[in-house]
């Protein structure tokens, strides 16, 4: 069975996927150290960033964290706030 | 108070939200856009929030801040959407017994924002656009 999450892009991230949120497939155990390698597969552009987290509800996440299709999932490149 | 706003920033109004009876100092951050990075001129910066997340970091920020230092009172505003140069981007605002605390407190809020929080900058340019800090030192991210 797969997964269907919903991600949210900001910053650049938001021009690398091409949207402010993109709809991707993921293995039901998928976590987001999985999410991060499908993301650096499709868009290889992410690669080039200086830093890139991964919220899961509001939250930064750890690689194994495992992901539900209700959680609001969201790509933090480097932040420039302030 | 945390506030996330695209309207301009009332400075005076984060000041007195901050402000306490108790309190023998105020301290006050603002940050301005600057008119120029990467030795060129800057004409607007673009910035955005991950608006739910920037308010739940900033709480913790705050939460943190206040075990450290006797914090009496405190405001933070930032402002997103185009801001042109002088326009204020960011006001923290902290009331503390003393002074020495209050200088602390608030360069420790927005040192953490500005490492932590997710909102994001773009400097728009006469030849392009860069989101700030995106990428390593050296690589050209510079775009049309």
């Amino acid at each position: 069975m797969m997964k269907t999450l919903k991600i949210k892009a900001f910053g650049i991230t938001r021009d690398i996927l091409g949207g402010r949120e993109v709809e991707l497939q993921l293995n039901e155990s998928g976590t987001v150290g999985d999410l991060r390698s499908q993301l650096s597969s499709t868009y290889p552009e992410v690669l080039q960033l200086k830093s890139l987290f991964i919220a899961v509800n509001n939250e930064y996440a750890d690689d194994h964290v495992v992901l539900n299709d209700t959680d609001e999932i969201a790509l933090i490149p480097p932040v420039s706030g302030g | 108070m945390i506030k996330i706003t695209e309207k301009p920033i009332d400075v005076q109004k984060v000041i007195d939200t901050a402000t306490s009876l108790g309190a023998g100092a105020v301290n006050v951050f603002i940050g301005t856009v600057r008119n120029t990075a990467h030795g060129k001129n800057v004409l607007w910066l673009e910035y955005e929030a991950y608006e739910s997340m920037a308010v739940a970091e900033i709480r913790k920020i705050i939460d943190e801040a206040s075990h450290r230092w006797p914090l009496l009172g405190w405001a933070v505003s930032h402002r997103v959407g185009t801001l042109k140069p002088t326009e204020v981007s960011v006001v923290v605002a902290v009331s503390a017994p003393h002074r020495r605390e209050s200088f602390e407190a608030c360069q420790f809020i927005i040192d953490s924002l500005k490492a932590k929080v997710p909102i994001w900058k773009k400097e728009v340019f006469e030849d392009g656009e860069e989101w700030v800090s995106a990428r390593p030192e050296g690589v050209s991210a510079t775009y049309n």
